[in-house]
């Protein structure tokens, strides 16, 4: 399962954000922002009790099951007195969920998190980062690991030079791609395909933003 | 028309390169100094192109002062912070002004330098640049329109012969001489034995081979090259030899040993040449080629 991937906004960022907005309704995500433990109703709670403990109004909140889903709207419908009586809407969802609510109804919203990346889970609580959706897929030529993604640098004919042991440069933590992917095709006997010189990638597979319709 | 440098690869010399780094800001007059002194003692000389991923003077201004004052420049090129109309246009007008030697460099990440929150370009790599450059030599550009005016360069590339695991490198090294490159400087290279072996794989290659020599300052700085520095390997006798130097005299303890290096390698003939950097001390790139018997 995807799950997109977000952390809390730092409580200056918030603050300023609701600067003005004495009267505040929160709405939460019963789906990746529960599971990441940012969004869900235990932080819903947990942000009612500081905002409430600033001396503003928290006019009521929610956790929508699947915050960007179309059904959202009837969802939000039920709670509509106490969003009205709000000066902005504190959204504790990813951005898929913030633009999803702000496009069926007409107040501020303000992000309480910042959306990440799209992530595989890997072991609860883990998630990583595995594919951009870049639109030029070369996981038949790496192994199935995606250097686009995988490599910081998104290098497409091998390591750079600031691989080291098996890490990346910029953080001892992060794999190296094209360790990964050389490990792997050596078990596989196909070293061969990333022997050939992959040519400049097409950064417009899909010129954003992207849209699709069958 | 063929640079001096590319002239002295090809004429099968002992090849002595060195760098001077652009400054921040416009006082241009360390550099200049730096170029003064190196323009008449190596055969090139590489602009760094904002080393570390710090932002500097450019290297593409650095290499017209090299050519101004009679010196003979290498154009260092990162991918990081060009995309590739910025790239060719770049090389372009290097081209323009007489400067045709080129070291293509991934480079490295923005967030290792001082503007942390930049974006990473990399919309080439060290290996697609080299080949963009053998692309425009032929008059198209990688749109695949034609130029107008041709150009020439003499290309290179930086390989890690210490590199763990060294297996993906050496794929990354044979591509890049697979996309045109001529010459390879090397990562520094401290450990000859080992580096011998590396020739021993890379002299297959068409591809002339300059090994990275940098200076040795004081035991900690040895120290935290192993430590922090991907690819390098200072082995521990080196280590110990440059702890053993009288205080205050580390300095010269570590031009002896450069020097012994570069002499050893070219007695051995290990290699076709060698790249030396001092990192902000080029003014003692002289007395290593002194050292090393070569002056």
């Amino acid at each position: 399962m995807i799950r997109s991937i977000t952390r809390q906004k730092s409580e200056e960022e918030v603050d300023r954000l609701l600067d003005g907005s004495g009267r505040v309704f929160i709405i939460g995500c019963g789906t990746c922002t529960t599971l990441t433990r940012t969004g869900g109703e235990p932080e819903v709670r947990a942000m009612k009790g500081r905002l409430t403990d600033q001396g503003k109004l928290v006019t009521g909140e929610m956790v929508l099951p699947v915050a960007c889903d179309n059904i959202t709207g009837e969802a939000l419908e039920e709670y509509s007195h106490q969003i009205d009586q709000a000066d902005a809407l504190l959204i504790m969802t990813c951005a898929f969920g913030v633009q999803t609510i702000a496009r069926q109804l007409k107040k501020i919203v303000v992000p309480a998190l910042d959306t990440l990346f799209i992530g595989k889970e890997n072991g609860v609580g883990t998630f990583d980062e595995i594919c951009t959706q870049c639109g030029t897929c070369i996981l038949g030529e790496t192994g199935g690991i995606c250097p686009v993604t995988s490599c910081h640098k998104g290098l497409v004919n091998g390591p750079c030079g600031g691989t080291n042991n098996g890490k990346c440069e910029i953080d001892p933590e992060k794999d190296c791609a094209w360790t990964l992917i050389y490990n792997r095709l050596k078990e596989l006997d196909r070293l061969d395909s990333v022997r050939i010189l992959q040519k400049p990638r097409n950064h417009q597979g899909e010129p954003s933003p992207g849209k699709f319709k069958f | 028309m063929v640079s001096s440098f590319k002239e002295a690869l090809e004429s099968g010399k002992f090849v002595v390169t060195s760098e001077v780094a652009p400054p921040k800001g416009i006082n241009l007059e360390k550099m200049r100094h730096h170029i003064e002194l190196l323009k008449d003692k190596v055969d090139a000389m590489n602009v760094t192109d904002h080393q570390s991923s710090v932002m500097r003077f450019p290297s593409l201004g650095g290499v017209l002062m090299v050519k101004e004052m009679g010196g003979e420049p290498i154009l260092q090129m990162t991918c990081r912070d060009r995309n590739r109309l910025a790239l060719q246009a770049d090389l372009l007008f290097a081209a323009s002004r007489g400067v045709h030697n080129v070291l293509c460099l991934t480079g490295d990440s923005v967030v290792l330098g001082d503007h942390r929150e930049a974006k990473g370009v990399f919309d080439l790599d060290s290996s697609q640049l080299l080949a963009a450059i053998r692309r425009l030599e032929k008059g198209k550009d990688l749109g695949g329109n034609d130029l107008d005016g041709s150009v020439s360069f003499c290309a290179g590339a930086i390989v890690t012969p210490e590199a763990n695991p060294i297996e993906p490198q050496l794929i990354k090294f044979e591509k890049k001489i697979e996309a045109g490159a001529e010459f390879i400087q090397t990562q520094a290279v401290y450990d000859l034995d080992n580096f011998k072996k590396f020739m021993d794989y890379a002299r297959k290659f068409p591809v002339k081979i300059l090994a990275g020599i940098i200076l040795l300052t004081s035991a900690p700085m040895a120290r935290f090259m192993n430590k922090n520095v991907a690819g390098v390997n200072v082995p521990q006798e080196l280590i110990d030899e440059m702890a053993s130097a009288p205080k205050g005299r580390a300095l010269e303890k570590g031009i002896e040993i450069a020097g012994r290096m570069v002499k050893r390698i070219r007695d051995e003939k290990m290699c076709d040449g060698v790249h030396i950097m001092a990192i902000g001390r080029e003014e003692l790139v002289p007395d290593i080629i002194s050292a090393a018997g070569l002056s």
